[in-house]
């Protein structure tokens, strides 16, 4: 099997310096693009099916095709990596970066030249010390080979790359609140009437690309559509970086063929449940996905079998919950984060995420009634798409609207007992 | 006035934005990497550097996580409480480092050695329960294995 993301990953071993990556086929790809037209290389990842991994699946070739290309092409134009990593439950950002940052600037390079962009940035997360420290090494080694820099390789194309710390927020992985916080100001969602391909970072043409999503691309330049797709199962294509946390035997990340079955990830990999705990649903991808439960295990973790079980690939990260956790302390859990997370622009999240945490506070603090699990029913009905601004708050309402479904007779102990049944 | 070495890492930024408003989430970190903290001095000196309304600057320096805007001490703990943290007990660590360090979270020891905060999730759900102490990342953490921890950080 292959797994072309993290074939130079070794655990707890620093990551590749340029001279090894380079004898490993490294920055081959950027080579190679060099010696194309960018809209060849924009056409390749199209037919690939190269699908964005930062929780939404939008197609990344059809996401580039959108940026104005040609002589008359506004200038200078931007690509950015979203690299804040802040989904409650995944880690698998985190790992590319520390452990390949030779691939993310190769991955940058291609990408950049694909849409002709002039400057690139890594919008790194705060927290992402060891991360930002061998990602700026590796920059440093890349620009004193030339391959950063004006003229790459001897060629009439130049970029430059600038790590962004950031300070810290769950609303700067939104894209446009993204572009907010990199201009200096508060991340806070654009209107969505203009594309940031045509107008974005500093009102010039900007794409913004997860991490896992970009490190793909050298890959599929070096190897053809046709390999990306064989990598996968069924209908999907590529790899795909699933983890899994919680009670389980070996919470861990793996890079596995896209479309293998949720089960597979669980039970094989991640080694099942611990000993005394039973599985009793889990997060697919993230906070921002459904709960599955035991049913929808056999499903593919892939667009269309999260989606035929209800849920959504999200970052393909799985969060497991066990019959020794309680589930309303979990969304809970989640809820607060969201809460506090949201950035505040419009009503219908920063009013409706604290009065949905406020009453699973109730539930856990034992004073909450029958009346309270309706009202939270009708939050989940009503903070989502069409009612917010962007995607936070409809993200937060997929993990409680089936919450609330699979877990019922556990919020009405809650209620009988006038305490949470989890605590002593 | 920002210091001499303050406006010099600024200025390190500064070719890599179009704007001087965009250096204003840098500036923050550099002069809270130089003081601490981001005092309400801090922020008219910010501003009056880059040229900014004061509310400008304000308005970020209240919007991120890790900005501080009061004193903070020696060392920040940060402590992952969202989901898979949770599943795995931070709130149980959380108790032991309330209770270890004499403060509630949000505040400081009172000898100014940690001050202890929650974080959002670190991204290193396999290692749950996770904490940050300054820059370093501990995974698995027990509340037994506390004590060296902290004694590691000083």
């Amino acid at each position: 099997m292959e797994r072309p993301l993290t074939r130079n990953i070794r655990p707890h071993e620093p990551p590749l310096a340029l001279e090894d990556y380079r004898r490993v086929g490294g920055y081959e790809a950027v080579r190679k693009a060099l010696a194309q037209s960018p809209e060849a290389i924009t056409e390749t990842v199209k037919e690939a099916g190269l699908r964005g991994c930062g929780g939404a699946g939008f197609q990344t070739g059809i996401k580039w095709s959108a940026v104005p290309m040609g002589p008359d092409a506004p200038h200078p134009k931007y690509l950015v990596v979203n690299a804040d990593e802040m989904e409650p439950g995944s880690f698998k950002d985190r790992l590319l970066l520390e452990g390949d940052p030779h691939q993310m600037v190769e991955a940058i390079i291609v990408s950049s030249f694909a849409i002709q962009a002039d400057q690139a940035y890594i919008f790194l997360r705060g927290e992402y010390v060891l991360a930002r420290r061998r990602l700026n090494a590796a920059i440093g080694e890349a620009y004193a080979a030339g391959l950063l820099g004006p003229r790459i390789l001897g060629s009439d194309y130049g970029l430059e790359l600038h790590v962004h710390s950031s300070a810290g927020r769950y609303m700067c992985g939104e894209a446009s609140a993204l572009l907010n916080a990199l201009e200096g100001g508060r991340a806070i969602p654009r209107a969505k009437a203009v594309r940031t391909a045509v107008s974005g970072l500093w009102g010039k043409p900007t794409v913004v690309n997860n991490v896992e999503t970009l490190c793909n691309v050298p890959h599929i330049v070096n190897n053809g559509a046709a390999w990306y797709q064989s990598l996968g199962l069924g209908d999907a294509a590529g790899t795909k970086i699933y983890g899994a946390s919680g009670k389980v035997g070996r919470p861990g990340a793996w890079e596995l063929p896209l479309g293998t079955a949720l089960r597979a990830i669980i039970e094989e990999h991640a080694g099942g449940m611990r000993d005394g705990v039973a599985f009793r649903a889990c997060l697919p991808g993230g906070a921002s996905t459904a709960f599955v439960g035991e049913a929808g295990l056999d499903a593919a973790m892939d667009w269309h079998g999260m989606q035929s079980v209800g849920s959504r690939l999200g970052t393909g990260t799985v969060i497991v919950l066990d019959d020794q956790t309680c589930p309303v302390g979990m969304l809970l859990s989640l809820q607060q984060f969201f809460a506090q997370e949201s950035c505040g622009w419009c009503t219908p999240c920063w009013s409706g995420l604290h009065w949905v945490a406020s009453l699973l506070h109730r539930f856990e603090a034992g004073e909450a009634t029958e009346d309270d699990f309706d009202l939270l029913r009708t939050q989940a009905d009503h903070l989502t798409k069409g009612y917010t601004f962007c995607g936070l708050a409809p993200g937060a309402m997929e993990s409680l609207a089936s919450g609330l479904d699979l877990f019922r007779d556990d919020f009405m102990r809650h209620v009988s007992l006038r305490r949470c049944p989890w605590r002593t | 006035m920002l210091s001499e070495e303050e406006r010099r890492d600024i200025e390190l930024e500064a070719p890599h934005y179009a704007t001087r408003e965009a250096l204003c989430i840098d500036a923050l970190r550099i002069v809270q990497g130089h003081r601490g903290y981001v005092s309400d001095q801090a922020l008219q000196e910010i501003a009056d550097y880059l040229g900014l309304p004061l509310s400008q600057v304000e308005g970020a320096a209240t919007f991120y996580n890790l900005i501080f805007r009061h004193p903070v001490g020696a060392q920040v703990i940060f402590v992952c409480d969202s989901v898979s943290c949770w599943i795995m007990g931070c709130e149980r660590l959380l108790e032991r480092l309330r209770a270890h360090l004499a403060t509630d979270v949000g505040g400081t020891s009172p000898d100014g050695r940690y001050t202890l905060l929650t974080v959002p999730c670190l991204g290193a759900c396999a290692l749950a329960p996770v904490l940050m102490i300054g820059e370093t990342l501990h995974g698995h953490v027990t509340a037994d294995s506390l004590p060296d921890l902290l004694g590691k950080g000083a």
